[in-house]
């Protein structure tokens, strides 16, 4: 079998469309995600049962919808009422499901923080708000970092379901040249190889800020 | 000592975890300026006793009342409350995240609205006046227990309040480092500052407390001066105790 990589300079143009739709489509859906995850997070070890509630039917929900079904359900059903663009319900279905993973991540970043944290802050005065805001938050930020880059990452990976609601984003672009090229073994490599560069940033940048906030120096 | 007004009142107060009793009708009055020692056996409800005053812990049943304040009544407002109550406990409980400094200076700026400024300059005068001068800048982490509990001793005085409460402040610390958090709260009697202490350090308590509370199972068997406790206790309770603790 011979390769021809002339398929891939000859479309770059395309690829970039592509790579810069996935890339505006997994930021704006992390946009989404992470006040949905905190907010949930926070719900999820509220006092009021009611605020807990919530909070778990949303993640218990969103986690156990397949995210393809979920994309569908939203544009197809979803959309019709809101009057969603196939943009916008591929932002909000990826940063809703998205948010009920960062929820888990916060919750248990709150719950690793010790319990003499929140009770030595709530004892000096603060209240339950402050003692979260500067005691309890920042110490959890620091633990949830390597299992939020790895959801952001997912994040990233996920995003490729979209082209079912018919957003032009690197797979789509890869399918779409595949089906007129046949060049199949060329695009899919290269696909790949961009997901991971993208990835791999993404990584790396979290790494940049778990650096930053370490706290013992 | 003349007897002053009374800051802190425990009217039948009761607590339950679950079917265990672990206060049982407690009755006590504490005047201002005084230091109070609560000693006994583990499980008689001292901690539990000194955690009900900030309302850490909750009551069953009776009253607490601290400046005629009912602290476990619905409509007072907690935070104003623990805001003039300083809490030490075993475990230092320091904010890792922030400096020496910020940890102190944490309370006066968000629950007092001080600048930010003279907050840190009362909070350093304080980490001075404990020797801890030289550490301002450093993390928590980086410190001896002795020290961090130092810390944890001024975040609370930061806050200027009128009563301290030490919840066996010397219990995580290896023995070489007991007498500096010692001698930082022995400090603290001149200031006239009402002081609940529950401490397993019978010297100590002998030698600072005005009054000994001693407590087995959630009930107070006993409260008198150091002296008469220490030298010729009333109960059969704490002379085991005592001679448990002290015939080592």
């Amino acid at each position: 079998m011979t390769m021809n990589w002339s398929v891939i300079y000859r479309n770059l143009p395309l690829f970039v469309t592509g790579v810069r739709m996935t890339l505006t489509i997994s930021f704006l859906a992390l946009l989404v995600s992470i006040p949905i995850g905190v907010i949930a997070g926070l719900f999820r070890v509220s006092r009021l049962r009611s605020l807990r509630f919530v909070a778990a039917a949303y993640v218990e929900f969103f986690r156990g919808v397949p995210l393809l079904v979920l994309l569908i359900w939203i544009f197809f059903v979803l959309g019709r009422f809101l009057r969603l663009t196939p943009y916008w319900s591929a932002v909000f279905g990826l940063g809703i499901f998205s948010g009920a993973f960062v929820a888990e991540i916060v919750r248990s970043g709150i719950q690793a923080v010790p319990r003499g944290q929140m009770e030595a802050a709530r004892a000096s005065g603060m209240t339950w708000l402050q003692a979260m805001r500067y005691v309890i938050l920042p110490q959890a930020v620091r633990k949830v970092l390597p299992p939020m880059a790895s959801q952001f990452i997912i994040l990233v990976k996920d995003s490729s379901l979209v082209s079912v609601i018919s957003i032009v984003d690197l797979s789509m672009v890869a399918k779409n040249l595949v089906a007129t090229t046949f060049r199949s073994i060329e695009i899919w490599t290269f696909v790949a190889v961009l997901y991971f560069c993208i990835t791999y940033g993404l990584s790396q940048l979290i790494a940049l800020c778990e650096r930053r906030f370490r706290m013992d120096h | 000592m003349s007897q002053s007004e009374t800051i802190i009142s425990f009217r039948n107060v009761s607590k339950n975890f679950g079917s265990l009793e672990v206060l049982k009708n407690i009755s006590i009055d504490i005047p201002k300026s005084q230091v109070f020692g609560f000693i006994g056996p583990s499980g008689a409800g001292k901690s539990t006793i000194v955690r009900t005053v900030n309302a850490l812990e909750g009551i069953d049943g009776g009253e607490i009342r601290v400046d005629g304040i009912p602290v476990h009544a619905p409509s007072t407002d907690l935070n104003r409350l623990r805001a003039n109550i300083g809490f030490v406990s075993q475990s230092f409980n320091l904010y890792p995240h922030l400096r020496v400094l910020e940890n102190v200076a944490l309370a006066p700026v968000k629950v007092k609205k001080l600048p930010r400024g003279e907050a840190e300059e009362r909070s350093a005068s304080i980490l001075r006046t404990l020797g801890l001068g030289d550490k301002m800048d450093v993390f928590p982490t980086r410190l001896s227990g002795g020290q961090q509990q130092r810390v944890a001793i001024a975040r609370a005085l930061a806050m200027e309040p009128r009563i301290m409460i030490f919840d066996e402040p010397t219990s995580a610390l290896d023995p070489e480092l007991i007498k500096e958090v010692l001698d930082a709260i022995r400090s603290l009697l001149a200031t006239g500052i009402t002081m609940l202490l529950v401490t397993h350090e019978m010297n100590f308590a002998r030698e600072i407390c005005d009054t000994i509370v001693f407590m087995a199972d959630g009930e107070i068997l006993e409260t008198g001066k150091p002296e008469q406790f220490f030298r010729a206790p009333k109960t059969g309770r704490a002379q085991d105790f005592l001679s448990a603790i002290l015939n080592r």
